[in-house]
Formats: C-alpha cells, structure tokens, sequence
C-alpha cells in the first residue's frame, strides 16, 4: 500500500523545514522509526523517521528543497502488516527532544473534532417587542413609530438596522410621479386605500417650498394613519366651571408659593378625566381583532404645542397621583417638551390623551385619536357667558366645552356621553374644600 | 586592650577626626531614633521601626562608600546607614510623620522606606530581600559602563531566607558584580530566632557556595566593620567580584512599634544585649583612647539633641500631602 | 517595503535600540550565545558582546529584579522570559517592586525596563509553554502591557517599549513568530503605547481583540463580508493602558460587539473591555456585549484534540459572529 510521507512539525513555531539529505533512496528497505532523511529548520536540525515500514518510495522534492509543515515529501510502500499496525503507530510520537507530529494520520484518527463550543453565550433571543438601547435612541431622534417597522432581527426583533434602512428609505422617497388620472370617485376612493404616492403640486413663483423635518413627517404619518385605522366619531359637554374657578383663584397663591407652579385648570379637569376614565374603562383601551384590550394603567398623555409640531408626554399612573401631583408632572412635562429634553420614556405608554387647547382660545374642536388609544378629549376655552340656572334665573357662568373624538369599534355614543357626564358631574361638583393635594 | 584597638583604626586608616566622626555618627543614629520612639508613644509617630545595636555595624560599613557614588539598597533597619550616606533627621522625620515633603517617599510609604536618588540610595518597598536583585543590577550597570562604583545592599539574617537573596548572590558571583551583600544578624526575624530560620549558626558560611568570601564581624565594632566593608568595596572596585559580610549585632528594641517582644525575648536576655551596647561601648573605647576628651560625648550628645529638636519642629510645620497628590507619579508621562 | 517575519521583527527591534543607544542591554536565559530558545536574539551577542548579551542563571527573580537595579543606575534593560509560564517567581519583582518605584519614592526613581516573553497556544506546547496570562499585570497601575500582532507593530511597539520611562510588558504570540509575516519599513519609526488599531472598519459589529486573534478575527470577518455583515476588526495592541477612544468610538459605530482573545474567559481583558462599552456605550448597543475566549481550564492541553477543544480559530469565530450579527 502506497502512503505519502509529510514535513513533520519539528518544533513549536517552526511552519517550514529544508531536506538536507535524503538518507533512503527509492527500492531501500526501511523499519519502522528509521530515519529516512535529515531535515533543518532556523530552530532545530533533526531526521524524519519512516512512519512505517516497507520500502522507499519516490523523493517527491529535492535536497535542498524548502517544505511547508505538512508538505509532502516522499512516498513509501508498506508492506501488508505494516499497513494495518500502521494505525497505532502514528499515534506513538516518537521521543526526540523536537516532538514531530505525524501528519499522515489513518483516516479513523483523523476523524473531525466536534467544534467546541467557545466560551461565550449570546442570551436567548429578545422577544419580539424588545426594543434595544440604540433602537429606541434612533426611534427617537428620527421620529420613527418603531411598531410600525417589520423587525429583521430574532423573534421579529426591530433592529438597528431595521430602523435606519427605513429612515434611508423614508428620507429617500421623494414624491413619486403624480398618479394617471382615472375617473370617478370609486377609483380614486381605491387609490387612497391602495396609498398612492401623493402628487407633486406645481409651484408658482413666489412659494417657498419649506422642507418636512422629522416631526412633521412624523406627525403627517400618524395622522392619516390614524383617521385610516379608527372610524372617528365625535361628541360634546358644555361644563360649567365657575366651582372650579373660584377653588382656583383661592388656592392659586397658596399652591405657587408651595409648590413653585402655577395652578391652571388642566390639573382639576385632568383629576375628573382619571376618575371618569376608571368609571368608563372602554375609553382607556385599544383595540385588536382578538378583542378590546383595557388597560390597566392609567397613563395620560397631555398634548403639548410646540413652534413646529406638537409632542405628548405622558403622565405615567396619573391615577394615583393627587391633583398637585398632576400639575407638578404636567408643568415639568410641559417645560421639558418646550426645552426638548424628553427621554423616550416620557412618550412612550399613554392609554389616553388630553388636550388642554382652551389655552389657544378655541372654542370647539375636533381632535384625531392618538394611536392606539381609543379616544382623544379637548378642553376648549373657558368663556363666561350668560346661562339658564335653576329656576330659570339668567347668570353669568364660566362655560368650557368638552370635545371627545372616539373610536366607535370600540365606543358607541353611550359610553362616550356617559364619560362626558362622569366628568362634567365631578368638575360642576367641585366645593371649596376640595383637596388638592 | 586599648592598645590593640588603637592599632586597629591605624590599620583601617581612620584617624582621629574620624574616629570622632563615627561616633558622631552613632550618637545622632541613637538620639534620633529614641526620639521616634518617645513620639511614637506619644501618639504622634504611628509606626517606628528601629536601628538600636546595629549602629556600629551600620555607621563603620556606611563610611567605606562613597555616599553619591556607591549604590545603596539598604533595609528598613538602615536608620544609621542613610545618615552616614547624608540624610538628615529632619529627612527621616518628615517621613516618620508623613509629610510631603519627605524625600523617601512623600509619604506614600511607610517610614523607613528609604530612598533618595540624590545619593544613590535605591527606594525600597516592603517585601524583603528585593532589594538585593536590585543592587546586583546597579552593580551589573556600573560594571557596563566599565566604572568601579559598587553597590552595597543589607539585610536581616530572617531575610536570608528569601529565594532573591541567593539568586542575587549567585548571579553576582557568575558575573563578578561588585556587589557588597551586608547581613546584620541580630538573631531574630520578628520573633523567630535564628536557629528556626536556617541551619546554620552563621550567614557567612553560605558564601562558599555561592562562590564568593564570607567575612564575619563583630557587629558591635565600628572599626572592625569598617575594615571589613572597605576591603570587600576595594576588591569590588578591582572587578574581583561581590563580598558576604556578616556583622553580628543585636536588636535593643522589638522589631517595631507594632511588636511586643516580651513573649519570646527574656528581660534577662535584653539585659545581657543592653550591657554590651556598642554607641556606650565604642564611646568608653574612644575615651579610653583619648579620642573623646571627658564631657565630649556630653556635649555632642546636647548638640545632636537640638538638632533633632529643631528638625522635629521643622518636620511637624511641614504640610502634609494633599489628597489629590495621590494620584501623581503612577507614570512619568 | 520589505517583508519580515514577526520574529524577526523582534529581533530587529532590539537590535536596532541597541545600535542607537547604547544604555540598551538584553539579559535571560539561553540570549547569548545560542541567540534564545527560539532564535528571538539570534545574532545579538555576536554583535554586541557579553557586557551587553547576558546569559543568566535560570533565576526569574532574579532575571527582573537585576534589570530593575540596572535601569535605577541609568542602563536600559530588555529582560527577557524564556516562557510568559514561567513569569510567576517574577511577578513579586515586577508588581510589587517596578510597578511601584516611581509611585513610591515620589517620582525620584524610575524603572525604564522592558520584559519580554512569548506567550500563547496552538503549537502544541501544553500546559505550560502555551499560556495566555497577560491580565495578571493589566489590573497593575504602574505597569504598561503590550501584544502586538503583526511585525510592523512588534518592531514599532518594542521600539517604543524600550524608549519608555517606565516598566513595560512586552508580550509577543509565539505562534506567530514564523506564521505571520507582513511589510515592516526600514529606518525609524515608534508605535504609539496605548493606541489600538483599526484593521478592518465595518459597522455592523465591532470586533475587539489582540494577539493572534487579531488575524482570525480578520479571517472571520472577511467570510461574513460575504455575506453582507459589516465587522470592524479593532486589534487593541496594548492591554494596559487600553485605548478607550477607539474602544468606546468602534462600539458606539457599531452597536454589537465582541470581545475576543485566546486567554480565558474570566476575569480577563475581555472582561474589562466589555465592563468599559457597558458603562460608555449603552445607548448604543443593539445586542448584549459578547466574549469570546478559552474555556475555564487551567491551560492549553497536549494532546490535538484537547489542544482544539481550547484554541479559538477563524471558522469557531465566525459561527459566533453569525449568531450576533442575527441577533
């Protein structure tokens, strides 16, 4: 049986060696462990040994020949005995003070090894909703509604990549072409649903195209994310706040003196929202095809204008909290959104929004249902008006209008009114002991 | 006899004014280091460790160097050795009472940690025996550089024990380094006695096997010591290679303030070392000699006394080191 | 430019210190006259002579402590360590005396002394000629710590090693010395101790690693480029202290990371760097930090199949590279 005989490994860091002389000539006969030639390498001069035993084969390089480790240098016949003791054989190293590992190695022994394991784990898998460190920061300085994103990496995580290939890609898209006009309002009812690529409007001179920052694009997508997802219904309370004005004016030296912020009248409508909310518990959930999910906590979000958007930080358990407590939280979150310094932690989580545009002045307004609570409530302006008291007198009363935009699959028209009323019945019902803290 | 002894400062070559300097040298070694003791009891020096009955061998080893040129790897015991090589009490105070100013160390070790590179006195740490490496290495340079300093190293006969101490001694024998190694063997390495810590009743007796002369003095003659030293230093200078010297000594205190020697020191045995007190002895010599004139050791002594006063005075104004200092000189950089 | 080997590299780096100043001197084991046990000085006492190539007894202690007496008295030693094994009687000598000379005596003394040894596996030396125990001295202010993983480096850092006023460990991967062979300038040029580099940029995972890792890291990310996986291969070069820009900048870039080295796992400079990115980089990070390193076995064993079950390779790399990068 004919074998290939290999440079040995004759030292540790040695990668290569030179046959110096070649001590068997081809047809010798050679024992086992007889040296078969002399080899040199920079660290040790040594003698290759025959692997087995038989006769010298072919000299496959020539004296003076630099080898790699492992290269093949000559060939041998074995003899039939030789061949099967073989086996054993290269496995007994021969004692030199270099150690040659055998590189002809029966094919049993040189069965691969099991790749150990490294040592080092990655944790099992996130789960799916699990948002990393860098996710949340690139959610945030980009404006991105993360669940929204298809997540590539494991158990559907949304990874880095994820969101910054959908920024490239949401950046990237410019208006498309506008669409081929077709007729009728079903066609284009169908190109809506379908999402077309909006038209690019014709500029005349004199317009300023400004562009969309990050917020805006944000918002515009929410928004008609919104209106296309929850069928919008809409309904109204007129509250007669004059109660809560005069606490107000009584309590609000106090309280700024103690508590450093102004008493407004977000604070006591905020109070009769939580409670209401926990009275009418359709109206703090959301909804899925599985069922209506109702939330357990009560996170209320305080829409915030800001000069080039608007932002709603969230007040979390503002059950829990006294109606000082929802006006320090509220003044804080307010303060920080105007500065821009919200974590991610303060958007994150709302079950139910309040939006306290009275301070604009309006009187009646129709707000869209921030995703995926099932209602959004104004309080417009409060206006001092002449109204109908009891035994029809005529007085002048501080009226406030309660507007609530609802998600009517989750809410129809009775639970709406039946939580305007819980609020409008606490706020009219208000006395001058009301404790505030 | 004082005859005898006369003859032997002829042969060393000390004359008079230094045979009146080594005493000086003792007496200030003596005074200074009662005076860290009284403060240490005072509760103002929270650690002393001290060179009470080395100062003969200490003091007459010291001045065959020369301070600035020789090297010095001294121990903790050394108090006398640097003072001959040119530190001051002020110096050793400043470190005894952490200042930042100490030139050991700052205040970053313990006192009797000493270093000064002005004077070729290599900085020691704690772990014993180290030290003797690193003379052999500052032997090694100077014997590169072809120069003829030599480096002299000390030790306690417990520290003869470390595995650096024979590798430093063989290797310098290999390689003929003028390396002086001096064991001051007081016979106990804290509490155990000598005849726990090896097999031998001399320290000298290993030199023939580390391929180098082994001399032993009596510790408690300056003059005797000096002798020694000098020839070993002279035949390192000629490149003949490193010397063993073992100076006999005995150690009048505990090993340290922290060290309460009465469980295995008898008050009798002390007694016996005290009686044979080498400052008290070589002064009754030099007087004898009439090398010190009546009221001589008086005076020196009430003169050492005001220095250190003064030093200790000076030592205590000085500020202590501020805590951001600690985080200067890991690197040079 | 020519190419050297490693080793020679080395070699060159000594050689070339010690032509320029000649305060610089070599002493250990088997330097001299047989030119070391892997012909790391080989050619050196021929040129420089007994005074300056010093065969020492086989004293570790003694190799250090010697050197740290002659860099006080003004010479420039490179000691070197047959085996970084066989360290250990040295490590009282080099921690508790030349770490800690300049700091204890105020800055009046100063150790400028290198200690050279090879260390690491993969050739068959077993448990104590294959050792990778660097992280012993990285804990040790007062100590520098350098492995370099490529000829140029190993000339440029020895050269800088030696130059440096303070002690510092040069660790070079034995395995390497003949393996890995690249271009290496002639003439002057010094590594800077302390900064890593950046072998392979990339952003989707940070690689950080030293030694011959370095070139099985690259391997490894050469095979997920492939794939469409982006690795930045960071090669830390020293070990103390550790380059925590470039650390802190390749994580923060990337978001995932591993750490990977051949000595084991815990309490390693793995540890160290993954604690750094973990303080430094949390908002960054995609994925946990991930290490990579030998397995908790007190060394590398003989025999091939225990010696693989230990040692790292390209292909062990890569499979830990995918589960990250899918992660």
């Amino acid at each position: 049986m004919a074998i290939t005989v290999t440079m040995p490994q004759l030292g540790e860091s040695v990668t290569e060696g030179t046959i110096t002389e070649w001590l068997k000539q081809p047809g010798d006969a050679v024992e086992i462990y007889e040296s078969i030639a002399e080899v040199t390498t920079d660290k040790v001069n040594a003698e290759i040994p025959a692997p087995v035993a038989g006769t010298m084969g072919e000299h496959l390089v020539e004296k003076g020949t630099v080898v790699p480790v492992g290269g093949a240098i000559c060939t041998m016949e074995a003899t039939a005995s030789a061949a099967e003791t073989s086996t054993p054989v290269t496995e007994n190293l021969p004692a030199e003070k270099s150690t040659p590992v055998m590189e002809h190695i029966p094919a049993a022994a040189a069965a691969p090894m099991p790749v150990a394991a490294p040592a080092a784990s990655i944790p099992s898998g996130p789960t799916g909703t699990h948002l990393t460190p860098a996710v949340r920061m690139l959610a945030a300085e980009h404006a991105v509604d993360v669940t929204q994103l298809t997540g590539s990496g494991i158990a559907g995580r949304v990874t880095k990549k994820d969101v910054l290939e959908f920024v490239q890609r949401r950046d990237a898209a410019a208006p498309a072409a506008p669409p081929e006009p077709t007729g009728g309002v079903a066609a284009r009812r169908a190109e809506a649903a379908a999402q077309p690529a909006p038209p690019t409007p014709s500029s005349a001179s004199g317009d300023t195209l400004v562009p969309l920052t990050p917020m805006r694009r944000a918002i515009a997508e929410h928004m008609v994310r919104s209106r296309h997802t929850s069928p919008h219904a809409w309904t109204m309370v007129e509250v007669d706040m004059t109660k809560v004005a005069r606490v107000r004016t009584k309590q609000r030296a106090d309280f700024r003196k103690q508590q450093g912020v102004d008493l407004t009248f977000l604070p006591f409508v905020a109070k009769a929202v939580v409670a209401a909310l926990r009275k009418v518990p359709t109206l703090n959930a959301t909804w899925s095809d599985q069922g209506v999910l109702l939330r357990n906590d009560v996170n209320l979000g305080l829409a915030v204008a800001l000069e080039d958007g608007l932002v709603v930080p969230v007040i979390k358990g503002a059950d829990r909290l006294s109606m000082a407590g929802i006006a320090l939280a509220a003044a804080d979150l307010t303060d920080r959104a105007r500065a821009g310094k919200l974590r991610i932690d303060d958007v994150e989580g709302g079950t139910f929004t309040l939006n306290n545009a009275g301070a604009l002045g309006t009187l009646m307004s129709q707000a869209i249902i921030n995703q995926p609570q099932a209602a959004i409530l104004v309080m417009d302006a409060i206006v001092k008006r002449p109204v109908v008291v009891e035994d029809d007198a005529i007085a002048v009363r501080s009226m406030m209008n309660l507007c609530i935009s609802f998600d009517h699959r989750i809410n129809d028209g009775l639970g709406a009114a039946r939580f305007l009323r819980s609020i409008k019945e606490t706020l009219e019902s208000i006395d001058d002991s009301a404790a505030l803290w | 006899m004082a005859v005898a002894k006369e003859d032997a400062a002829q042969r060393a070559g000390l004359d008079t004014d230094a045979l009146r300097t080594m005493y000086r040298h003792m007496a200030r070694a003596r005074v200074l280091d009662e005076r860290m003791w009284v403060l240490n009891r005072q509760g103002r020096a929270p650690f002393v460790i001290s060179c009470q009955g080395h100062e003969a061998a200490q003091v007459g080893i010291a001045m065959a160097l020369r301070p600035g040129y020789d090297w010095a790897a001294p121990y903790y015991r050394d108090l006398a050795v640097t003072l001959v090589l040119g530190m001051s009490p002020k110096d050793h105070l400043l470190a005894t009472m952490a200042r930042a100013a100490d030139p050991n160390s700052g205040g970053r070790q313990m006192p009797s940690h000493f270093g000064c590179r002005r004077l070729n006195i290599i900085t020691g740490g704690s772990p014993v025996a180290t030290q003797v490496l690193h003379a052999a290495g500052a032997a090694l340079a100077s014997r590169v550089r072809g120069e003829d300093a030599v480096a002299m190293t000390s030790l306690g006969e417990g520290s003869t024990s470390e595995g650096d101490f024979h590798e430093g001694l063989n290797f310098a024998a290999v390689h003929k380094l003028p390396l002086i190694t001096v064991v001051e063997n007081n016979g106990f390495a804290i509490s155990v006695p000598w005849d726990k810590q090896m097999p031998l009743k001399d320290v000298a007796d290993r030199a023939l096997a580390y391929g180098m002369p082994g001399v032993i003095v009596d510790g408690g003659d300056p003059i005797a010591c000096y002798a020694a030293m000098k020839t070993a230093v002279e035949r390192g200078r000629r490149g003949e290679g490193p010397t063993l010297i073992e100076a006999k000594v005995a150690r009048l205190t505990p090993h340290s303030s922290d060290d309460d020697d009465r469980i295995y020191k008898t008050r009798e045995a002390l007694a016996e070392e005290k009686k044979h007190d080498c400052v008290l002895g070589f002064r009754v010599r030099l007087e004898e000699a009439g090398v010190l004139a009546p009221g001589d050791a008086e005076e020196i002594r009430a003169e050492i006394m005001r220095e250190v006063d003064r030093a200790l005075q000076e030592a205590e104004a000085s500020p202590l080191p501020s805590p951001e200092s600690a985080l200067l000189h890991v690197y040079g950089d | 430019m020519p190419t050297k080997t490693y080793i020679e590299a080395i070699r060159e780096g000594m050689r070339d210190e010690m032509r320029r100043d000649e305060r610089v001197i070599l002493m250990g084991e088997d330097v001299g006259v047989k030119g070391g046990v892997f012909k790391a000085t080989e050619g050196l006492h021929k040129e420089f002579g007994e005074m300056r190539v010093i065969d020492t007894p086989l004293a570790e202690s003694a190799i250090v402590g010697v050197a740290i007496g002659a860099a006080i008295n003004g010479l420039l030693p490179i000691a070197e360590i047959q085996f970084q094994d066989f360290i250990m009687p040295a490590v009282d000598q080099i921690i508790s005396e030349a770490a800690k000379i300049r700091y204890r005596s105020n800055n009046d003394f100063n150790v400028p002394m290198v200690v050279r040894a090879p260390f690491g596996g993969g050739v068959h030396g077993a448990l104590y000629h294959s050792q990778s125990i660097e992280a012993i001295f990285c804990g040790v202010p007062g100590l520098k710590v350098v492995v370099p993983s490529t000829p140029h480096d190993a000339k440029g850092l020895l050269r800088a090693a030696i130059r440096d006023p303070d002690p510092v460990l040069y660790f070079e991967h034995k395995r390497a010395y003949r393996l890995i062979k690249g271009e290496v300038p002639d003439g002057e040029y010094v590594e800077e101790i302390g900064k890593a580099r950046v072998v392979r940029e990339g952003s989707d995972i940070a690689i950080l690693t030293y030694g011959l890792m370095t070139h099985f890291c690259a391997d490894a990310a050469e095979k997920l480029a492939a794939d469409g996986f982006s690795c930045e291969v960071v090669d830390l070069r020293t070990l103390r202290p550790l380059d925590r820009e470039q650390i802190i900048a390749s994580a923060r870039k990337c978001g995932k990371v591993m750490v990977v080295q051949e000595a084991n796992l815990a309490v390693s400079i793995a540890s160290e760097v993954a604690a750094i990115v973990a303080e430094e980089c949390f908002e960054y990070l995609d994925a946990p930090v991930m290490r990579l390193g030998g397995p908790e076995i007190p060394g590398v064993p003989f025999s091939p199949p225990l010696e693989e079950f230990y040692m790292l390779t390209p292909a062990k790399i890569e499979t830990a590279l995918r589960r990250l990068a899918a992660y």
